[in-house]
């Protein structure tokens, strides 16, 4: 340890295709435009963040059978948008949100190595898996996964992808004219990779990037995907949690490194964090009430108590009380396109009628105190107060902030909260040159051939890739 | 909109250029090939010129001495390249006006993924994005994939290289383009599935989208079937520029009935016509709706002041190399005034323009863009400016209605 403080990782979130996001706000921008992208992407890097990260949705949401129409709707394509923002920033980590379903190995690892090339060594990947057949309706492959095997094929796809990059040495391109050598070994990039869930094997086109490997998030809370994270990642997105939830999982997370012969600084956890600010604490507050108000409208009150009731809600008013009936948990699922987020509807229900009834509150009323309040309120003093106390004792590593607004909804956290950080000495004041990689402080990338050997190592009860993946260097 | 006798003009940019040996001419930039500068250099350039559109090669598979043959043990020529769309979306950052035709292929890559790549570059150039559509029929890239075994492309007779005599390949090339035509429509058709007006954020209603004005594009064939919509609003052009390389009477079908602007390979004049007749045969075959495609030739230029010069690189890239250089396309070495004179009897044999393909990058590029270009305007037969916003207002196409009706305003 030196006498300087644990750094605190900062990335912005492009906000979301969800209720979370306020469209109706007059300041509220385009959710397409490019310029909106290179708004949040360049506020960030005037903010000295970490990395930009966009999320990804490969079906529109749909409830009660149409098309989900209250939320934002639409979104750019990932890889190409994030090519595009390299072109405009020159520090700033540029995390994608790719699928492991409904993608193939050579496609993602071509793509984020020729980022991590056009961006000099910026690019991150955000591994999700979905077992959904219903996003499976717009690919060739189908939604045939089922959930356990999810993050078998995760973690086989991460380590095809790993073997890919390794495929061209480092020193491969000599580009000698003199002598008349352009590549040092001919052909370059073989690979090969046969394991449960794919077999390939052939060429890589894409010579050794920046960073090696770019580097690799997972978003997911449950056991599965923090085993995954462990074997796997960098970097693991999770869901908020509360100061002490967050040292639980952080302490949980960090202790199953070991067991893939990595050490605890090897995995960075990152929460997704929203934060409204204000000039005092009270005024924090109601601007935070505010936003909630645009955020659960009359319409979404009722479509997020359906999403609990699993039924049709439409006929109740929104500012009247709850439904009398209870949940229809065994029906067919009124919604589709994301995960289901209430396991026990009626427990939920009964907790949510309690809670109404104690307050006597309408639906919206209800819906907006129990779902989806923001992470930080207060002033910036009190923002960067309790960011850096969550970073400092190990509550986490960072966050990825997620604002409400789109273009301007990073703006006054730049302005106000990063001196603060800054003045504390928890986040740079000037970029240094270096990857994204080394900025995180993470270290050169392992061969694919040791994560294989770790997982292996670790035994089958680990989610591991290898699974007879070879390598074959050229 | 083009005025009358106005050529197309456009720089197909591969590498260090389309010679094998391009990469060790002075002036070169081989170790710069995997850098976004480089190709923001080359895109700077094009648009300095005011040409029409820059394509970008791609492939899933390694470069080839042999066009159709697999990875091979040359060390002396360039390997490796970043994907084409990518590098398109970061050069749309560092130009204006210029359009961008990245190559995607029809063959592995989802089509659903392909429409919102080309929807996205759309938005990130404000209108000027384009798609040239391939096929992948190399055995090698299928089994990048794991998912097909393709039947080599063996070396047939003289005339016939890729063997297509051959009736498995016959039959494999044949559902190669069946599949790339199934594509673009599935990528057409998930570029309309907004209506342009479908985001609506009207708060009395709560409503961010109308969505009767989404559509479900239900495509059900033999490759595969998508439903929609995308995920992606209508890109800014409606429909983004599709293009395609053509060199016989199957693929002039799949560009008939699929793309906006075929590139071809006639070696001279004579042939240019021959073939815009046989394009314009295809187009009725394939009952073509719309405007016509535009034809444009490909052609390999080696470009100096003076044309012995031309000649003469043509020659010492040709002795490093240790082989002629025989490329799919007409290779034409002299001066830029002679390739303008050139140019104009090709468009007045029918053809709407050229894609040229600068045999060494930059120097070829720089030839085009600083000595053909004014020749062609002396001639009136190019652009003096960069008049209209989007790429298909520049190729005289207008913004189409989209094939989906919405309800009434």
């Amino acid at each position: 340890m030196t006498g300087r403080p644990k750094q605190v990782i900062l990335a912005a979130h492009f906000p979301g295709v969800n209720n979370h996001t306020v469209w109706s706000d007059p300041q509220a921008g385009s959710q397409i435009e490019f310029a909106s992208f290179e708004h949040l992407a360049r506020t960030a890097e005037a903010g000295k963040f970490d990395f930009f990260f966009l999320a990804e949705g490969l079906r529109l949401r749909e409830q009660r059978g149409q098309i989900h129409d209250l939320d934002v709707v639409g979104r750019p394509n990932t890889m190409t948008i994030l090519a595009a923002l390299a072109g405009v920033t020159t520090h700033l980590g540029l995390a994608g949100t790719i699928q492991a379903t409904y993608n193939e190995p050579y496609e993602v690892a071509r793509q984020f190595a020729t980022l991590d090339h056009l961006s000099a060594g910026r690019a991150a990947w955000n591994v999700v898996t979905s077992p959904d057949a219903f996003t499976g309706e717009n690919f060739r492959r189908g939604g045939y996964l089922d959930r356990e095997h999810r993050y078998q094929r995760a973690a086989e796809f991460v380590q095809a992808a790993r073997e890919l990059w390794d495929s061209w040495p480092a020193d491969a391109i000599a580009a000698d004219q003199a002598r008349g050598v352009f590549v040092r070994e001919a052909p370059p990039g073989a690979f090969a990779h046969h394991g449960a869930h794919f077999g390939i094997a052939g060429h890589f086109t894409v010579p050794r990037s920046p960073q090696g490997h770019p580097v690799i998030i997972q978003a997911g809370d449950s056991d599965g995907g923090r085993e995954f994270a462990a074997a796997s990642a960098d970097a693991i997105f999770t869901r908020h949690s509360t100061f002490d939830a967050g040292r639980e999982f952080y302490a949980d997370v960090k202790s199953r490194l070991a067991r893939y012969g990595r050490a605890p600084d090897e995995l960075k956890v990152l929460p997704g964090a929203s934060f409204v600010l204000g000039d005092t604490e009270d005024d924090a507050r109601e601007r935070a009430h505010h936003i909630r108000r645009q955020q659960v409208s009359p319409q979404t009150a009722i479509l997020l108590l359906e999403q609990v009731w699993n039924t049709d809600l439409s006929g109740y008013d929104a500012e009247g009380p709850l439904p009398e009936t209870d949940p229809e948990p065994d029906a067919p699922s009124i919604i589709q396109g994301r995960a289901r987020q209430h396991a026990d509807s009626l427990e939920t229900a009964r907790k949510w009628r309690a809670i109404a009834e104690e307050k006597k509150l309408s639906i919206r009323e209800l819906i907006i105190e129990v779902t989806g309040r923001q992470s930080f309120i207060g002033t910036p003093a009190g923002l960067a107060a309790q960011i850096n106390q969550f970073v400092q004792q190990d509550a986490c590593d960072g966050f990825i902030l997620v604002p409400h607004l789109v273009p301007a909804g990073l703006d006054e956290f730049v302005a106000k909260v990063v001196p603060l950080l800054q003045e504390r000495g928890v986040l740079r004041t000037e970029y240094r040159t270096g990857t994204l990689r080394e900025r995180l402080g993470l270290r050169p990338p392992r061969p694919a051939a040791a994560w294989a050997a770790a997982a292996q190592a670790a035994g089958s009860g680990a989610p591991g890739p290898g699974l007879g993946a070879t390598a074959v260097s050229a | 909109m083009p005025e009358a006798g106005e050529l197309h003009l456009a720089a197909a940019l591969d590498g260090a250029g389309w010679h094998p040996a391009a990469w060790r001419e002075p002036g070169a930039r081989p170790a710069d090939l995997f850098t976004a500068g480089y190709w923001a250099d080359l895109a700077a350039e094009a648009e300095r010129g005011l040409l029409d559109f820059i394509t970008i090669e791609d492939a899933l598979g390694l470069q080839a001495a042999s066009r159709y043959g697999g990875p091979d043990d040359r060390t002396d020529q360039v390997r490796g390249r970043l994907d084409a769309v990518l590098i398109a979306a970061q050069v749309a950052t560092r130009t204006s006006r210029i359009g961008l035709v990245p190559t995607a292929t029809t063959t592995h890559t989802e089509p659903f993924h392909v429409s919102t790549a080309i929807a996205t570059l759309d938005y990130v150039s404000s209108g000027r994005a384009g798609w040239r559509a391939q096929v992948s029929g190399r055995p090698g890239e299928a089994a990048h994939f794991g998912r097909r075994e393709f039947p080599e492309l063996s070396p047939g007779r003289l005339g016939d290289p890729a063997g297509l005599a051959d009736p498995v390949v016959a039959e494999h090339v044949a559902g190669l383009f069946g599949e790339a035509a199934d594509a673009v429509e599935v990528v057409r058709r998930l570029w309309d599935s907004w209506a342009d007006d479908a985001v609506i954020r009207d708060v009395a209603t709560g409503r961010f989208i109308d969505r009767d004005r989404l559509h479900y594009i239900d495509f059900e064939g033999r490759w595969f079937s998508v439903r929609g919509p995308s995920i992606t609003p209508r890109p800014p052009q409606g429909q983004p520029v599709v293009a395609a390389l053509a060199h016989g009477p199957l693929p002039y079908r799949f560009a008939a009935a699929a793309a906006d602007v075929v590139f071809v390979t006639p070696r001279d004049a004579g042939e240019a016509g021959t073939i815009t007749g046989q394009v314009r045969e295809a187009e009725r075959d394939a009952g073509r709706a719309g405007p016509p495609l535009l034809v444009v030739a490909d052609l390999v230029v080696f470009l100096d002041r003076d044309a012995g010069a031309a000649a003469g690189r043509r020659d010492r890239l040709d002795d490093l190399d240790g082989a002629r250089y025989a490329p799919d396309a007409a290779v034409f070495t002299g001066t830029p005034d002679q390739l303008a004179e050139l140019l104009l009897d090709g468009r007045d044999a029918g053809l709407d323009g050229y894609r040229l393909r600068p045999a060494v990058l930059p120097h070829d590029l720089e030839q085009i863009t600083r000595g053909l270009v004014p020749a062609l305007q002396e001639r009136s037969a190019f652009r003096r400016g960069y008049p209209d916003r989007t790429l298909r207002e520049r190729l005289g196409l207008p913004r189409p209605a989209n094939r989906y009706p919405s309800p009434v305003a």
